[in-house]
């Protein structure tokens, strides 16, 4: 008796569960940047229609289709914002259709839970950088292997110190907020304390006022470095033009008449970069390029001595100073490259086996 | 008279045209003319684009129209005044502080961007089933995509000796990017082919009236 009347409870109770649920209903998503909402639904109609409520009320349609899945997101919406949804199920059977409505405010969270893998990539690879720029300052040496196109730096201005000629030194077309623009000014320093060294002269012609600003500090700095402070000529470090173009036909200009023996195109380079290698070449001046567009690349690698490919350049710094905390630095990226790697392998694993939750754990931060 | 100015104004073109390709012979008087005519008048143009388009709308007119509410502004008025300080030799030292901010808030802000569009994307776009494809030619791309990723971006491990057994996949990087490049580089030489179209096309039809 007792069990038959469990049965027939839970059975009441199943069916004011199901009396009760909803047919229609909005959610926030959460863990969001509150740019989204959810429009839920539960129909046993084939097809139905979306309408979302403009500012002035009026209803606009913004889905028509099948009602399978039962689920919407509209995204792009403003957060804290409340925002009102109508479903509308067509009836065949009486030629007419019913109307259901919901709203819903859209929240913003503190912590975007989509994004969960962008910030342990980013803290792990930070973290290893950490470690190991703590222990090179601790005494420990880093090995670098050999990159090709820096060693021919030296080559490059022993050359222009015994023939008497300049040094010419193009710092990209970027901006100073183009992280290239810094890895080349970076090198810049280098190079300008090795042609203090030498007494030879350093030209720097730059695109951008900021550029030309750090460019002249940096060369000033290397000046100094070596003791040789009356050496260092701002005239040397110059502005020609914030057009593209227009930059590149002066700097062609320097190429043919100053005739440099040795030039360095290092940072961010675009359309102008087979211009200026070839003028180069044309003069026979001996050639080192480096950039990370991956486009302009090949220009540099079929008309220069010697190219830094991508990352090489970013390595630079590390490599020609020897400084610790820069190797440090240098196998910290490293550490993030052989992640990568890892990752990529085990994401690969999963999806041969049909484990495709990590590969969307990945895709989320996108 | 303004078909006085239009007809300069095309002679003018052709001039420049010419002054332009005389390059190609070797460096010449029309060049330097062209060349030096072109850098000062692109520096002045873009002093007085910024300026209008920049400084005048988003500093001076906010702060002539709206100063309390654009108070903030002041920031990078002051940073920019201090890059000014340049030119007087006992100020310049001021400018270091705004290129000092610029680096810093840069570096952050690539991290961050790259990390995302670069690193995360492109892990999970090669994060792929190989066998997935319909077809044998879409098997081979997936898994030359997958060994190409990871070979190109062991290539760029700095901090071991690439000799004997780990030298392979640095070698195999290499070749992916070089081929990659071979073929970046005809796309971008035929582009730079209609470019000469272009300016051929010019010559021969707005000048010379040869072609319709």
């Amino acid at each position: 008796m007792k069990a038959l009347l469990l049965v027939i409870g839970l059975s009441l109770f199943s069916l004011c569960l199901f009396a009760s649920q909803q047919a229609f209903w909005v959610q926030d998503v959460p863990w969001d940047e509150g740019k989204a909402l959810t429009l839920n639904w539960h129909t046993a109609a084939d097809s139905i229609q979306l309408q979302k409520a403009d500012s002035l009320g009026v209803w606009e349609t913004i889905y028509i289709g099948s009602s399978q899945p039962p689920i919407y997101t509209d995204s792009d919406l403003t957060p804290g914002t409340n925002y009102a949804y109508r479903l509308i199920i067509p009836q065949k059977a009486t030629a007419d259709s019913l109307f259901y409505t919901a709203e819903a405010k859209t929240l913003e969270q503190w912590i975007y839970m989509n994004k969960l893998s962008y910030l342990l990539i980013l803290l792990v690879i930070s973290g290893a950088i950490m470690y190991y720029v703590q222990s090179a300052r601790m005494g420990k040496d880093y090995f670098i292997r050999r990159i090709g196109g820096l060693d021919s730096m030296e080559e490059a201005i022993g050359r222009a110190t015994e023939k008497g000629k300049p040094i010419l030194f193009v710092p990209g077309i970027g901006d100073l907020d183009d992280i290239q623009t810094i890895a080349s000014l970076t090198i810049l320093s280098h190079l300008a304390q090795r042609s203090a060294e030498y007494d030879t002269k350093l030209i720097v012609p730059c695109r951008f006022s900021m550029v030309l600003s750090a460019a002249r500090e940096v060369v000033k700095e290397a000046y100094l470095r070596v003791g040789k402070p009356d050496a260092y000529k701002e005239d040397n470090i110059f502005y020609l033009s914030d057009d593209q173009f227009g930059y590149v036909a002066g700097i062609d200009g320097i190429m043919v008449r100053e005739q440099p023996a040795a030039n360095f195109f290092l940072g961010s380079f675009y359309a102008e970069s087979l211009i200026l290698a070839e003028t180069g070449y044309s003069t026979g001046a001996i050639q080192t390029s480096g950039t990370a567009q991956a486009s302009q690349l090949p220009f540099f690698v079929v008309s220069c001595d010697y190219t830094l490919i991508g990352e090489e350049l970013f390595a630079a710094s590390a490599y020609l100073s020897r400084d610790p905390q820069q190797l440090g630095s240098l196998k910290g990226h490293d550490f993030g490259k052989l992640l990568v790697i890892i990752l990529i392998l085990t994401g690969v694993i999963t999806e041969i086996i049909g484990w495709h939750w990590f590969k969307a754990f990945f895709e989320g931060a996108q | 008279m303004s078909h006085f100015m239009s007809v300069l104004g095309l002679w003018m073109s052709v001039f420049f045209t010419f002054s332009i390709f005389s390059f190609l012979y070797k460096d010449n008087p029309f060049y330097k003319l062209a060349e030096q005519i072109f850098v000062g008048l692109s520096a002045a143009y873009w002093l007085v684009y910024l300026f209008y388009s920049i400084m005048l709308p988003n500093l001076f007119t906010k702060l002539i129209s709206d100063f309390r509410g654009n108070i903030i502004l002041l920031i990078p008025a002051v940073l920019g005044l201090m890059m000014l300080m340049r030119i007087i030799p006992k100020t310049q030292w001021l400018s270091r502080f705004p290129i000092a901010i610029m680096i810093g808030t840069s570096a952050g802000i690539s991290m961050v961007r790259y990390a995302k569009s670069d690193l995360l994307s492109q892990i999970s776009a090669t994060m792929i089933n190989p066998f997935a494809g319909e077809t044998t030619s879409i098997v081979i791309g997936n898994f030359l995509l997958i060994i190409g990723t990871i070979c190109g971006v062991y290539y760029f491990y700095f901090s071991k000796k690439q000799e004997g057994i780990s030298a392979v996949p640095s070698k195999i990087g290499i070749w992916f990017l070089m081929i990659s490049f071979g073929a970046s580089f005809g796309y971008t030489v035929m582009a730079r082919v209609s470019l000469l179209i272009g300016r051929l096309e010019f010559l021969l039809k707005d000048w010379l009236h040869i072609i319709n």
